[in-house]
């Protein structure tokens, strides 16, 4: 009922009934080919400077990178940070195939447990499904193997991101998350959950003045895989 | 629920302007917003073409309003959600209340929502046995005080550090009382641990949201804290509350208009969470709320909608406009005496609650116009103010001096050779009272001016078209 009358209160704001067929087609069309608008320059660059702008982004809003040459050097870059911050070499891993396969018992110092996350985790350590260099910023969409708890429950967390997954743009990122999703019980592509994490945790709520580490991770730490060699910085 | 105190705006004022606490507030944090804001916006050069682009989608989603309505709920039903069409604040927060009952609810958490300040949920929710926490950090003391926000994105504008430690002394009582906060971030961090079992314990988390996706049935709330994710992960019922304006066609508009967003709200190139919520739990997910209902309020906008007020729909609530106000900046948010304060306030708050009840509000502008430069989207706000003080002249609601001292300029208005002589007279008699000082401190029948500020005595050279007139002579 509320529905009708909001409906018919805005057609009569706009002067007219529902919209013809030819109108609403068009705007259907409009939604099908969702065009992009202006993308900013500073993300349009050759492939290793948008990676080191990444980086540099991640940097700024007090995150953290460590970059290693390949996958399997990844158990010791997440036990070397780790013991860096004084931490203990425990943490819940994300139940995703990727992170299952790399060799955690080159340290068999580290402790994890491959799940969602609990209120007494205190590192977890995620699976990286893109980034966007523009603002330095990862894309973390839900899934069975990608649970949302991991990005907030931690006091630390840590993401393992492939180079190659490294988009200029938030618009890029999201026509990846078009091409390959696609969700069995809605038919759409979107998940039921999609973060856009940009650093750990702040507040401004205290005179306005910048503090970090409020209710989600005190410490964001990316571990960068370089697959992509197209990306390496220029030697 | 938020009483109106609009109609007692002068009154609101004069208490503002005396309190010492508030003015050291105001005067310590506005600078910061400014700086941070210019620095983001010289970061990045396409801003101002952004700008054009961000008015331009929310113009084309305000003419098919009805069509992309109607598109996100379709969307959001396809994801397993629930939309709940709500005309008036009575009808959401009913909505709101029914949902937390069927779950069976006894706490819920509570992401930071202006619409949740305008329907008054939590005294409803208490009304009825259900306890509503903020976790905001902004708007958790906020509800500790028994106060409302006074600035949409910065609820404790008015606090200082000192409000803060003793607040929490005085309702943290099973903390030891001579515990010491050396930095903010102790304040900080007590909080954190404070609420960290209300995130746990809630059955059903409540958020805002900044946009609604059409395209995808979405909704998105953009937080730095994180709050409002533990909020919507952790319950088993999430419930969005969203007015009919925040609806954007695609997943790219959205993406341009969050790129304005930050920037023009905190001076941040991006918030650190901005998170897309799509139904609920999936099939395999290990988290997630089992039920993603979406309160979908109008509350007046809907008549705003073909009238000179639509393009305050265009709003996206960054509050830069606040930030830039003179007004703001010296009588804080509350004196505006309800939810939305500053510019877009005295733009919205008649269109919603009446222009009789909140008059003062568009009236209380210089028009300097910072507002309209710094909006993201440009809505004319000056402009639109003044929209709002023709209907109140057009109404008979303005008081009766100010309608004789409006009838009086106009005769002289309309009589250019009086007006002139009249100012020259006014000049001259102001020019030797001022004796050559620079400003009055104080002035016969203005004390109402002179006791908030000084007025600049009249310069020398005479009146503005004498002075005109003699620069075409060539003199």
């Amino acid at each position: 009922m509320s529905k009708d009358a909001i409906l018919s209160a805005i057609r009569r704001g706009l002067k007219r009934g529902p919209l013809p067929a030819d109108q609403r087609a068009m705007l259907d069309g409009r939604l099908a080919t969702h065009p992009r608008h202006l993308i900013p320059a500073r993300s349009r660059v050759p492939r290793p400077e948008q990676v080191a702008l990444f980086v540099r982004n991640v940097e700024k809003e007090f995150g953290s990178v460590a970059r290693v040459a390949e996958a399997k050097d990844v158990p010791g870059a997440v036990a070397d940070y780790l013991a860096a911050q004084n931490l203990a070499p425990r943490f819940v891993l994300a139940p995703h195939p990727d992170l299952a396969a790399l060799p955690w018992s080159d340290r068999p110092m580290l402790e994890f447990e491959a799940r969602r996350a609990q209120a007494t985790d205190l590192v977890s350590v995620q699976h990286g499904y893109a980034a966007i260099a523009e603002t330095g910023t990862l894309m973390l969409p839900s899934d069975p193997a990608r649970p949302t708890t991991l990005n907030i429950l931690a006091e630390t967390e840590i993401v393992v991101l492939r180079a190659s997954r490294i988009a200029g743009a938030y618009e890029e990122a999201w026509d990846l998350l078009r091409a390959e999703r696609q969700d069995a019980t809605t038919g759409g592509f979107m998940p039921r959950n999609v973060m856009l994490v940009t650093g750990p945790s702040r507040s401004a709520d205290i005179e306005q003045t910048l503090e970090l580490g409020a209710h989600g991770p005190r410490r964001l730490h990316i571990v960068l895989v370089d697959d992509d060699p197209a990306a390496l910085p220029a030697s | 629920m938020v009483q109106i105190t609009s109609p007692a705006f002068k009154q609101n004022v004069a208490r503002a302007l005396a309190d010492a606490g508030l003015q050291k507030a105001l005067g310590k944090a506005k600078g910061a917003f400014l700086q941070r804001r210019a620095e983001a916006v010289a970061r990045l050069p396409e801003f101002e073409q952004l700008r054009n682009i961000g008015r331009d989608i929310k113009n084309h989603t305000l003419a098919n309003l009805d069509f992309y309505l109607e598109t996100f709920a379709a969307n959001v039903e396809r994801a397993g959600g629930t939309v709940h069409w709500c005309s008036t604040a009575e009808d959401a927060r009913a909505a709101v209340l029914e949902i937390c009952r069927k779950a069976g609810a006894r706490t819920v958490t509570k992401g930071k929502s202006m619409i949740s300040e305008e329907i008054g949920v939590n005294d409803h929710l208490e009304k009825h046995g259900i306890t509503p926490v903020e976790t905001d950090l902004g708007e958790y003391i906020i509800q500790l005080r028994k106060e409302h926000p006074s600035h949409i994105i910065a609820p404790a504008f008015h606090l200082n550090r000192e409000d803060w430690e003793a607040d929490f002394r005085r309702m943290h009582t099973d903390l030891p009382a001579d515990r010491v906060f050396n930095e903010r971030r102790d304040i900080l961090t007590e909080a954190r641990t404070r609420l960290r079992d209300r995130f746990l314990a809630a059955d059903v988390g409540i958020t805002g949201a900044n946009f609604l996706i059409a395209e995808t049935g979405s909704s998105v709330i953009v937080t730095n804290e994180g709050n409002g994710d533990l909020t919507q992960t952790l319950p088993r019922v999430h419930i969005a509350l969203a007015s009919i304006e925040k609806v954007v066609p695609t997943l790219e508009d959205a993406t341009s208009l969050l790129r304005l967003l930050a920037r023009s709200a905190t001076g941040q190139d991006f918030s650190v969470y901005t998170t897309f919520s799509t139904g609920a739990r999936r099939p395999g997910d290990l988290d997630g709320p089992e039920e993603y209902h979406v309160v979908l309020l109008d509350n007046g906008r809907s008549n705003m909608i073909g009238s000179e007020f639509q393009e305050m729909l265009r709003c996206i609530r960054c509050a830069a406009c606040m930030n830039h106000c003179p007004v703001y900046g010296v009588t804080g948010g509350h004196a505006y005496g309800w939810v939305y304060p500053g510019p877009m306030g005295a733009v919205l708050t008649p269109s919603l609650i009446g222009v009789d009840k909140a008059g003062h509000l568009p009236n209380a502008s210089t028009f300097c116009g910072k507002c309209e430069s710094v909006c993201p989207v440009k809505i004319p706000l000056p402009n639109t103010m003044r929209h709002w003080r023709e209907r109140e002249f057009e109404r008979h609601l303005t008081p009766a001096a100010m309608r004789r001292g409006l009838g009086l300029w106009a005769w002289f208005a309309k009589r250019p050779g009086m007006y002139r002589m009249a100012t020259r007279a006014a000049i001259g008699t102001l020019s030797l009272l001022a004796r050559g000082k620079g400003a009055f401190r104080s002035l016969p029948l203005a004390g109402g001016w002179t006791k908030g500020r000084d007025l600049p005595a009249p310069e020398p050279g005479g009146t503005f078209m004498a002075r005109y007139a003699k620069m075409q002579r060539g003199g």
